[in-house]
């Protein structure tokens, strides 16, 4: 695989699907929430972490994987699912606790599952770390080709899990990739404050492990670095720490005012410069661009008219699949 | 001078003036310093004290929650907001392990005054992971006090009490009752009157918040809410609830519950932890241990049962103790036949 014309397009077209699913979630979530303003009203309770700004990150890494592949990722999930190829439809409906979500309503938005395109995520942060290793591992047992990969946040890299994971990996050189997801934040709490260095990838060295830091937030960057770590894993040549430089557009979920973050630190929108940029090289004419935003849109707002239209559960569903049968 | 507060406002208001006077004490967790808490519980803090008594932690809740048991075995005497007890599976071996054994392994040489402070509780669709109440996997650990206040007024009291106390304590708090932003409008039974000055509130004593003689609704945490919502609803059916609060699950005032059901001679205990091995069972014991000859009718339990928190509202609001299923089970022991 390499950075064709076609692939660039694909990750544009990735980052604009994920990018109208999450602003459409944004207005979803805001219906019933004014002017009162609590987490358990409207058609989209709960909490919700979207990931308006990261979409480079899902487009760019998952654009380096096969079907084997297995992913964990955390509470914000939706660009990485997206690009992964979870159904929207079915997230949509998930994220609305619709009978024909993902999960038929039990998980919502923090905890996607499609086992189809090998994705799951989970709330609790670094908890992504371990599964994804013994994913990695039952690969290895199984003679497949599969690397697994987990996403997490720059603040989950300062969690015991990350550490003793990142040891295992090491030591069983196991087919496995870290990416750090680097947005400067966790919730409202600075990298500089909380990590003792400027980049985990730097942390590689100490667990015998590959490490690569890409600040650019482009996905032909982070392609690139995920097809080289992707490379290494399925040759034999162990785990790396892929952290990627990125960035938070709305906030730590829905209703954090982020009045702790300075103005110098405001965060760029990666979609309009990378559309400058294939535009330029002559990869996306400007009706094209346009044509795949409008595609986009359309297929998200269908998504949502399913998702909308769908039943809830029956209440009595909640007893449901506590156990395997 | 006493005025209306929220709970979250409350507890802030006692953890400020012990951390006026007393040095030893000092905060600790995450977005603590710019957010004083996801739920409020040190907010302005950070102002106020500055990065050294208020420390941001990273997400190490086995480092930092380890830590503050260290820094009270030499001396201080730690506040930790860990946010929502779901996350106690990431650091519970310092609460199972070293914060509650300490003092008794070392033969009470070494005391570890500390005070956790969490958020439990679901029914704002926040799913499996977010939801629980898990009061009763802390409760269950021998060397751990854990009070639940569910009104203002106790949790400014049990916050003086707690920072008072040379034990490690679990101070408790259900998101829905807290009077937060992200909660919405505060459930008015939650806000009492709130004296200026400080006071403590005694752990291990039940609160009787609602005489009546037919039947014992105890509760805990957002449950007594729920419990006062059903008592309102059974007076119109012409029957007489006593409403009881926990408070305090260890010490559990066995006396006073007792004393409590044998009163009506009725119970139903009403709790949103998981309804298995729980405190709900706890209670129940406590009566018909000493005496079940003061029951009238078989007690109940109406808790959340034993399944993952369901995300969708139809399901999760199916599962809860709320006060629709409190009332159904209150009616039921009460219109029944008494068997002797
Ligand atoms: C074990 C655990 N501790 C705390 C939390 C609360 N929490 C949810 S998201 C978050 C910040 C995560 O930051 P980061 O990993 O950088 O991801 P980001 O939100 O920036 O994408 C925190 C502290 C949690 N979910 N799980």
């Amino acid at each position: 695989m390499s950075l064709t014309p076609e692939l660039r397009r694909d990750m544009y077209r990735q980052m604009l699907r994920s990018r109208a699913f999450d602003d459409a979630m944004i207005g979803l979530y805001w219906v019933g929430k004014t002017p009162i303003f609590a987490f358990a009203n409207g058609p989209l309770p709960g909490e919700l972490h979207c990931s308006n700004g990261a979409e480079p990150v899902g487009a760019g890494v998952c654009a380096a994987l096969d079907a084997d592949d297995m992913i964990t990722a955390d509470h914000r999930p939706h660009h990485v699912a997206i690009a992964r190829g979870v159904d929207v439809r079915r997230m949509a409906a998930e994220l609305l606790g619709k009978k024909t979500g993902l999960s038929q309503g039990k998980g919502g938005h923090m905890h996607i599952y499609a086992p189809e395109v090998n994705f799951a995520s989970s709330g609790i942060i670094a908890e992504g770390m371990a599964p994804a290793a013994g994913m990695a591992l039952a690969r290895r047992l199984q003679k497949r080709p599969g690397v697994a990969l987990t996403f997490m946040g720059e603040g989950a890299a300062n969690q015991g899990a990350f550490h003793e994971v990142l040891n295992l990996v090491g030591v069983m050189k196991l087919p496995f990739i870290c990416v750090v997801q680097d947005n400067e934040w966790g919730v409202s709490t600075s990298k500089k404050e909380s990590t003792a260095v400027e980049r985990n990838s730097d942390r590689a060295s100490a667990y015998g492990m590959a490490g690569e830091y890409v600040a650019s937030n482009d996905p032909d960057d982070i392609y690139e670095a995920a097809a080289r770590a992707m490379a290494r894993a399925r040759s034999g040549g162990g785990g790396t720490i892929l952290e990627l430089r990125t960035a938070r557009l709305a906030g730590h979920f829905m209703g954090d005012q982020q009045a702790y973050i300075p103005a110098q630190m405001k965060q760029a929108d990666p979609i309009p410069p990378y559309r400058a940029k294939l535009v330029a090289a002559g990869v996306l004419t400007e009706a094209e661009a346009d044509a795949i935003a409008a595609a986009a849109t359309a297929e998200i707002a269908e998504a949502v008219a399913f998702a909308q239209a769908s039943p809830y559960p029956a209440a009595e569903e909640a007893f449901d699949h506590v156990f395997a049968a | 001078m006493s005025r209306i507060l929220t709970m979250a406002r409350a507890g802030r208001e006692a953890l400020d003036w012990e951390m006026e006077r007393r040095s030893e004490i000092f905060v600790l967790g995450e977005d603590v310093y710019n957010f004083g808490g996801i739920f409020g519980t040190a907010d302005g803090f950070g102002a106020k004290y500055g990065a050294d008594r208020v420390i941001n932690t990273p997400i190490s809740e086995t480092g930092f929650i380890g830590m503050a048991a260290g820094a009270a075995m030499a001396g201080m005497h730690p506040v930790i907001d860990l946010a929502y007890i779901d996350f106690i599976g990431v650091c519970y071996n310092v609460l199972l392990n070293t914060a509650s054994k300490t003092h008794y392994m070392s033969a009470g040489q070494v005391k570890v005054p500390m005070t956790l402070m969490i958020g439990t509780g679901g029914g704002y669709n926040n799913a499996a992971q977010h939801s629980q109440c898990l009061h009763a996997t802390v409760a269950h650990i021998p060397g751990v006090k854990v009070v639940y206040p569910s009104n203002a007024y106790d949790a400014k009291g049990m916050m003086h009490t707690s920072l008072r106390d040379e034990n490690f304590v679990i101070y408790l708090t259900h998101k829905g009752t807290a009077g937060v932003g992200w909660m919405g409008t505060p459930i008015k039974t939650t806000l009492s009157e709130v004296p200026e000055e400080p006071y403590t509130v005694p752990f291990g004593k039940i609160a009787v918040t609602r005489e009546g003689t037919d039947v014992t609704l105890i509760g805990l945490g957002m449950s007594v809410h729920e419990c006062l919502k059903a008592a309102v609803d059974l007076a119109r059916d012409g029957i007489s609830a006593q409403v009881v609060d926990l408070r305090s699950l260890a010490p559990l005032d066995r006396d006073g519950i007792f004393a409590a059901v044998s009163k009506t001679g009725r119970m139903v205990v009403a709790d949103e932890d998981y309804l298995s091995y729980g405190v709900s069972g706890e209670v129940i014991a406590s009566v018909v241990e000493r005496d079940p000859r003061v029951l009238r009718a078989p007690p109940v339990r109406v808790c959340t049962p034993d399944i993952p928190i369901p995300f969708a509202r139809p399901m999760e609001q199916h599962i809860l103790p709320l006060a629709g299923r409190i009332a159904d089970a209150a009616r039921m022991i009460c219109t029944r036949k008494t068997e002797q």
